[in-house]
């Protein structure tokens, strides 16, 4: 069975996000692969070492740094990659991401039995894209699973996922989409041997005229949504402090919550 | 000229530092405490590979740079000086000299359990007698058939616990002064090879600091490093490399320090206010910013020359003089902007103020740098 993990290049945890006209200034971040993506690729690795699973292929679209974060997906253990880059992807929303993909998945003809996604990317956080895919492809998923048992014999997967107050368990045909969560695993460091492997590993690169499609179908022409702006949250203020008697600290309380915040 | 590091070698470095970040802070007070380096921290350097960061994949290494290399022991003695110099005196000190002197029967019996992490190493130079003038130690070694039989003491040897691979400097004829010094591999259940008593130390006290006694130890002649009366030029083409790994961990504990210090000064209010908006404290960090980044160049520059074949050892002694100096000036203006806090045991930068100390006198103090640094610079 071939497993093939979605890697997403995202701006790092401990970056301060700064706006430049009206868009992410990008000039000063340092890009990751998407924190979720690691529990992905850690999984289906695992997979491939416990004998269930013969490739690990990761794809990603996205700039040239995505190539970097596929690097990383390779370090810790998949097998190759494909990265689709074209300068015609800039601006492209959700919908057009999960097309391009799919468009990918085809090209490249891999017959997989599972689809791995993070269940979110720390920078957009849409939680779109597999749901999408999954759709497009007419595919089971689930997500934000914390275990996942695959039978790639019997042809099914079994996966538990967090709900409120307890676990759901659902087993689905393959093939299927699954998204990752922390609690799944813990992604491993990638060693010094294995860096260098990654180096020697193949990325296959295809612009959206190797997909066959055209650039008013990506990008923000091929877009079904639109961001109107960007804006940072509003600086945290100082708490304001109420001191005094009991009797008095209870009467500006209440005074406050009804005056000035009408909450009550 | 290209200041960029190669994506390999930022791979190495986002890797190294997340591993010390989550690995080796939150246990370094307590590995220092108990005078130890904690036995899944070596399986975790071995399985990442850093145990023989620029051997060839052929005897077991990672077969990457020095560059790539230097930067690890920054990285993991940011998390931990004591993991820093384990690693450093490792693969500088012993590593680094069989894997250009060793035979191949040496390389495939030593250099590749040590690449991978399976044994540890250590060198052994020092004697109760002899620090700095290396010439003069009492240690023997005396050819009787196909054996060496060692006599003698070496002390202060990092390393000099847990290691089961160890790098004798010994004088097999007295006469020829420092044409007279052999190196030899020695293995630890070797007959007659003991482990004296272990210092108690100032900083990096999780790295052990053995006293190793030598009598009648008879080494097989095989484990002659190189030739005979080629001991000398062998240690001091090990300290050259090791002083690039000193300078990245006087770096690596300064980086630490200067951290703590800008956390400190964002969140500690003095009248009113952070104590970061006061101006005597971003001069303290500005200037603790620009030393560290000075230091880091020029390690990073003595690394590359080794890398490149190229003449290195004025560039490493310039790197350890400079970085060590900085070490001690950063990690003692890390505890000021702390203030009292500082100087307990609550906040990190009393261990790195005394972790600094030691980088201005292994391999080689900061005055037997200068003169390294001045012979080359008058000579000829």
């Amino acid at each position: 069975m071939k497993v093939v993990v979605f890697c997403k290049s995202v701006p790092d945890t401990e970056t301060r996000v700064k706006l430049k006209d009206n868009r992410l200034d990008k000039s000063e971040i340092k890009y990751i692969l998407n924190p979720y993506d690691e529990y992905a690729v850690e999984e289906a690795v695992r997979m491939k070492e416990a004998g269930k699973v013969d490739e690990v292929i990761a794809i990603s679209m996205g700039p040239e740094r995505a190539r970097e974060a596929l690097r990383s997906a390779l370090a810790i253990g998949a097998d190759r990659g494909i990265l689709v880059k074209d300068d015609a992807l800039d601006g492209s929303d959700t919908y057009v991401t999960a097309k391009v993909l799919v468009k990918a998945l085809e090209k490249d003809g891999v017959d997989y039995g599972m689809l791995l996604f993070g269940q979110q990317a720390i920078d957009g956080d849409t939680w779109h894209v597999p749901g999408q895919v999954a759709e497009m492809l007419g595919l089971p998923q689930t997500g934000s699973i914390i275990k996942l048992e695959v039978d790639p014999d019997a042809g099914k997967a079994v996966a538990n996922r967090l709900v409120e107050g307890g676990e759901e368990i659902h087993e689905m045909s393959l093939p299927c989409v699954v998204t990752c969560r922390k609690g799944l695993n813990e992604p491993r460091y990638p060693s010094l041997p294995n860096i260098m492997k990654a180096k020697r590993k193949p990325i296959q690169d295809y612009s959206i005229a190797d997909l066959g499609l055209s650039p008013e179908e990506v990008g923000k022409a091929g877009s079904l949504t639109e961001v109107l702006s960007y804006s940072l949250p509003p600086k945290k203020e100082a708490g304001k402090k109420v001191e005094g008697e009991p009797e008095e600290v209870v009467q500006a309380l209440v005074k406050f919550l009804k005056d000035e915040i009408k909450v009550i | 000229m290209k200041f960029e590091f190669t994506e390999e070698q930022r791979m190495v470095r986002d890797m190294v530092r997340r591993f010390a970040e989550e690995e080796l802070k939150p246990k370094a007070a307590e590995m220092d405490k108990k005078g130890e380096i904690f036995p899944e921290i070596y399986q975790q350097l071995a399985e990442l590979g850093l145990f023989g960061v620029y051997v060839p994949e052929e005897y077991g290494g990672a077969g990457m740079d020095v560059v790539s290399y230097a930067t690890v022991i920054e990285e993991l003695s940011r998390g931990c000086a004591s993991t820093g110099i384990l690693v450093s005196a490792h693969t500088s000190l012993v590593v680094d000299p069989i894997l250009h002197h060793g035979t191949e029967e040496q390389k495939q019996k030593f250099l590749v359990p040590l690449a991978k992490g399976e044994k540890i190493a250590a060198h052994a130079m020092t004697e109760p007698g002899a620090g700095t003038d290396v010439v003069s130690i009492s240690t023997t070694a005396k050819r009787e058939g196909d054996y060496y039989v060692l006599n003698g003491t070496k002390h202060f040897i990092t390393n000099g616990k847990e290691s089961s691979i160890y790098l004798i400097f010994a004088m097999t004829d007295k006469e020829k002064r420092h044409k007279g010094m052999s190196a030899f591999i020695v293995e630890k259940d070797t007959p007659g090879f003991s482990i004296g008593k272990l210092e108690h130390k100032l900083g990096i006290r999780a790295s052990s600091t053995a006293e190793l006694i030598f009598e009648n130890c008879k080494v097989p002649a095989e484990n002659l490093l190189g030739q005979e009366g080629q001991g000398f030029y062998i240690a001091m083409e090990c300290y050259d490399g090791g002083r690039i790994g000193v300078a990245a961990q006087a770096v690596g504990i300064a980086q630490a320090a200067y951290e703590e210090a800008v956390e400190f000064a964002k969140t500690r209010v003095q009248f009113g206010q952070p104590i970061a908006n006061f101006q005597a404290i971003q001069f303290k960090l500005a200037d603790m910013a620009t030393m560290i980044e000075a230091a880091r160049l020029l390690y990073l520059k003595a690394a590359w020359l080794k890398q490149e074949g190229k003449p290195y050892y004025q560039l490493s002694a310039m790197a350890k003089l400079f970085a060590s100096d900085i070490a001690m000036k950063v990690t003692r203006e890390a505890i000021q902007v702390h203030g009292g806090y500082g100087f307990t045991e609550e906040y990190p930068v009393e261990r790195h103020y005394r972790d600094a100390k030691i980088t201005e006198i292994y391999e080689g103090t900061s005055e037997a740098q200068r003169l390294t640094i001045a012979r080359n610079l008058l000579k000829g």
